[in-house]
């Protein structure tokens, strides 16, 4: 960005299993402690040893948007890495590598430093497990940090394994820093300090906030079953909700979870899980089950790419279609988005919240790039989203408790076991009022629109509330409508193409079902064209906005396990301004 | 001792009869089907403990005896196809103090759902569970079951069914059960007692009945039972694992009463205990953010 002192990204490339994510997680907390802003990636293979791991870090004196469309500097720690990663690097940048690991021929564009880390840790450290360590120690030089950055973050991360431990690290940290040092004398550093340490912030990714927002939402019972990307959100909450008095439990599979969920949740806790596509397709049936028989679920879908297995541990925006019509005949069910980490702790109250009210399935669609997205926030705000409960009724003059009423919203009260004179059959065959089995064709019209009144009346309420405008419409070149994780890369983009004489707005709609129809439609009706850029191959939110809406948007679609990067939506939206 | 804390303990103020927790909605069984005897027993069975209909819960899944909840004058939960395990598992997570009882067909349990049957077995998860076995698909008009006999003629086994029975019994005992037995519809009294000694059981308890299908199922009939059950006798210890193997691997006669009954921690009582080690006073997510700084 343009006139801040410090804004560069490191790229750390190496072989899974051998602690690149770690490494990349203390560098990372580490120069947020400094009071940097800082905003990562990280993939890598399926397998946990063996294959290349990647760690992308961008560091800035300002709000990060994106993770970057450069590497300025590339630390390599095995060949495969290397070979993968090196054209990314910047002409100028700095290659830093482990010459036990990789061989690297001349590069006259780059900065070379070789430095032999493997042997350092095993004959100076005694301990080839330092090896990160001491990657840390050389990179944490490098950029211009203090050692004691590192030390803080090293003794925090081995202190549970003994001083000991901690002390080799120590060692470990200073031999990387100090080999470094000798070739750095004449350079300036990249970071250039800041101001001012807001120490009122949070260093986390999408996973984390959305499971902390979930305790601070209410929630009380978690099942699960273990999924890449989802699974953190259950290990996060595994030791925190039984202190609340809550349940997590691991389940079977991904359809017994989603059954505890709706037991849980109907026996009158706030319940939910989390998968991922797989295990989502698994839950569909028992989705369709909760809006039939109106009970309140919350789903996240921690999307990753590809189809069938595909790609594990990329990301995606593939799900979508799944998420909204994913059910067989028809029934309601919220679809939500959340665009950044932030937005994970917020949105996922609001998912709770209108779960228990509107007492139907709520899926949140998350993805790998958000979810492992570790990023400064400021501090979540915990009087911000209020808190629902569930309606109960009343015990009825008559004794008979209409379960399923008929009301203007579709909301009927609903009872909880153990309230007496109120017990319900809660059934997903097609009922009347009482919960009676019922085939009539006029029952049958008239509860399914009761339970689809429960999204008109959300979508008249609240699902304006929850859209985004970035930038000024009015007569923009362009109008992006976007979903999910893309908002910041979309928004640092806007600032980009603006620079190349481009104007851009964007909307952003975090409730996409129901979709808030008239604002997008406002919002297209100022813009020169609209763009619909999103992380899957058949453009799936454009192409449910031709079908919910009177616009035409332009596709930008790109399934490629990675996310977007600035440069490249810069690129698209002055193609688009010019066509 | 484990808390029985599936049934009321506070002095019933009424003593409910078995027809108290007969609902208005009449049954939609065919005339003669098992399935009848074995909702006679469980009011019976209900009666017999006084269970606070208020703080029961029937779950059940899809299939001809699924449709059960609906008759009864309990919280009910009839959801899809095999998951009884999974949703009853859940309430009782949720909710300690309620009776959880799943009710269900040989399909719904053994085939879709037998998935789930083990997990709940071995969690010892304090629910009941009544599978209503006739042996063949009903709800669908005449298929093979997993619990069908070997050479047995459906519309979808016309040359007799290749594959080999499952038996659910000694399923249960090695995948973890506490409490394991076997009833007949056509016996309602022993029934009755063995589903009250199943609700009264702190841990998972299930209960398999032969129910025939008078429709369906033209060989396993009340004629064909006919002398080929008998009660298991009182010098049975049904602490004893392997006796009990032995007694689930006995046919023609099959025999029925528990086999097999024995204690440890329910699910439930291990989430206590781990909550109680996680006690934190006013545990806050404010107090959470600290890692994340």
């Amino acid at each position: 960005m343009q006139g801040s002192k410090t804004d560069f990204v490191v790229r750390l490339a190496g072989e899974s299993g051998e602690g690149v994510l770690s490494l990349g997680e203390m560098l990372t907390t580490a120069l947020a402690r400094l009071g940097y802003e800082v905003y990562t990636f990280r993939t890598y293979p399926a397998e946990i040893k063996g294959g290349t791991v990647l760690y992308q870090l961008r560091v800035a004196d300002h709000l990060l948007l994106s993770y970057g469309s450069h590497v300025d500097v590339f630390v390599a720690l095995n060949e495969e890495g290397y070979q993968d990663n090196i054209a990314s690097l910047l002409p100028g940048g700095t290659l830093i590598y482990d010459s036990d690991g990789v061989s690297v021929p001349e590069l006259p564009q780059h900065r070379v430093i070789a430095i032999p880390i493997g042997t350092i840790a095993k004959k100076e450290i005694g301990s080839a497990l330092t090896k990160n360590i001491v990657a840390l120690g050389a990179i944490l030089r490098y950029i211009g940090a203090p050692v004691q950055a590192g030390e803080q973050i090293a003794e925090q991360t081995f202190k549970r394994k003994g001083e000991e431990v901690v002390q080799k690290n120590f060692q470990a940290l200073h031999a990387g820093y100090n080999y470094i040092a000798p070739f750095i004398e004449q350079l300036p550093p990249l970071l250039n300090g800041v101001d001012r340490v807001d120490p009122n912030r949070l260093i986390i990714n999408g996973n984390e906030a959305l499971a902390l927002g979930a305790v601070h939402g209410g929630l009380t019972f978690y099942a699960g079953y273990p999924i890449t990307p989802a699974t953190d959100i259950m290990e996060v909450l595994a030791p925190i909700l039984p202190r609340f008095g809550g349940v997590v439990i691991q389940a079977e599979d991904e359809i017994s979870a989603l059954g505890m969920v709706l037991g849980a949740s109907y026996a009158g806790k706030r319940a939910m899980t989390a998968t991922s596509g797989p295990g989502f397709s698994l839950m569909v049936e028992q989705i369709n089950l909760a809006a039939q028989a109106e009970i309140p679920a919350v789903i996240v879908d921690v999307q990753r790419g590809g189809a069938s297995t595909g790609l594990p541990t990329k990301t995606s925006q593939g799900d979508l279609n799944l998420a909204l019509y994913g059910v067989h005949n028809e029934s309601p069910r919220v679809v939500m988005a959340p665009t950044s980490v932030e937005d994970c702790f917020y949105l996922i109250q609001h998912a709770l919240n209108i779960a228990e009210r509107y007492q139907l399935p709520v899926i949140v669609l998350s993805d790998q790039s958000l979810a492992h997205r570790r990023c400064t926030i400021p501090k979540p705000d915990l009087t911000r989203v209020p808190h629902w409960e569930r309606i109960v009724p009343e015990p009825p003059s008559n004794g008979q408790y209409a379960r399923y009423a008929f009301t203007e919203s579709g909301i009927s009260p609903m009872a909880i076991p153990g309230m007496p004179g109120l017990a319900f059959t809660a059934t997903g065959i097609e009922h009347n009022e009482f919960s009676d089995p019922t085939y009539t064709p006029e029952n049958t019209m008239a509860m399914k629109a009761k339970r689809f009144r429960k999204l008109q009346h959300l979508s008249e309420h609240y699902a304006e509330q929850f859209v985004r405008i970035w930038g000024e419409p009015d007569g923009a070149d362009v109008g992006i409508i976007g979903w999910g994780s893309t908002e910041g890369v979309i928004r640092e983009a806007m600032h980009l193409a603006e620079q190349a004489g481009v104007r851009a707005a964007a909307l952003y709609p975090k409730m996409l079902q129901p979709l808030p129809v008239k604002v997008i439609e406002n919002f297209a009706n100022k813009v020169k064209r609209v763009l619909v850029p999103e992380k899957n191959f058949t453009g799936e939110f454009a192409a449910y906005l031709r079908a919910q809406t009177s616009i035409r948007p332009i596709s930008y679609a790109k399934d490629t396990g990675l996310p977007f990067d600035p440069e490249e939506i810069k690129q698209e939206i002055i193609r688009v301004a010019r066509m | 001792m484990a808390q029985t804390d599936t049934v009321t303990l506070h002095p019933p103020v009424v003593q409910r009869q078995p027809k108290d927790y007969k609902s208005d909605l009449e049954p939609i069984w065919c005339p003669g089907c098992g399935d009848y005897g074995v909702l006679n027993a469980l009011f019976k069975a209900m009666s017999q403990l006084n269970i606070d209909p208020d703080k029961t819960v029937l779950v059940s899944g899809i299939g001809c005896s699924s449709r059960l909840p609906g008759f009864v004058v309990t919280y009910g939960f009839h959801g899809v196809h095999g998951r009884i395990l999974p949703v009853a598992t859940g309430i009782k997570l949720a909710r300690p103090d309620l009776t959880v009882i799943g009710v269900g067909g040989d399909g719904d349990g053994y085939s879709i759902g037998m998935g789930h049957f083990s997990h709940a077995a071995r969690r010892n998860i304090d629910i009941t569970y009544i599978v209503m076995n006739n042996q063949i698909y009903g709800l669908t008009k005449g298929q093979t079951s997993p619990t069908s006999s070997h050479g047995f003629v459906t519309k979808t086994t016309p040359f007799g069914n290749v594959e080999g029975t499952l038996n659910p019994l000694q399923i249960a005992i090695v995948s973890g059960a506490t409490f394991v037995a076997r009833g007949y519809s056509s016996m309602p009294n022993q029934l009755a007692r063995i589903i009250a000694e199943a609700i009264k059981h702190p841990g998972f308890a299930l209960v398999d009945v032969f129910s025939p299908c008078v429709t369906f199922n033209k060989v396993q009939t009340y004629d064909y039972f006919k002398g080929k059950v008998y009660e298991i006798p009182a010098t049975h210890d049904p602490t004893d694992k392997y006796a009990a193997l032995r007694l689930a691997e006995e046919e023609e006669p099959f025999p029925v009463g528990i086999l097999y009954r024995v204690e440890r921690p329910t699910l439930n009582e291990e989430i206590a205990r781990i909550q109680r080690q996680a006690y934190t006073e006013n545990p806050s997510v404010e107090q959470l953010f600290k890692r994340y700084m």
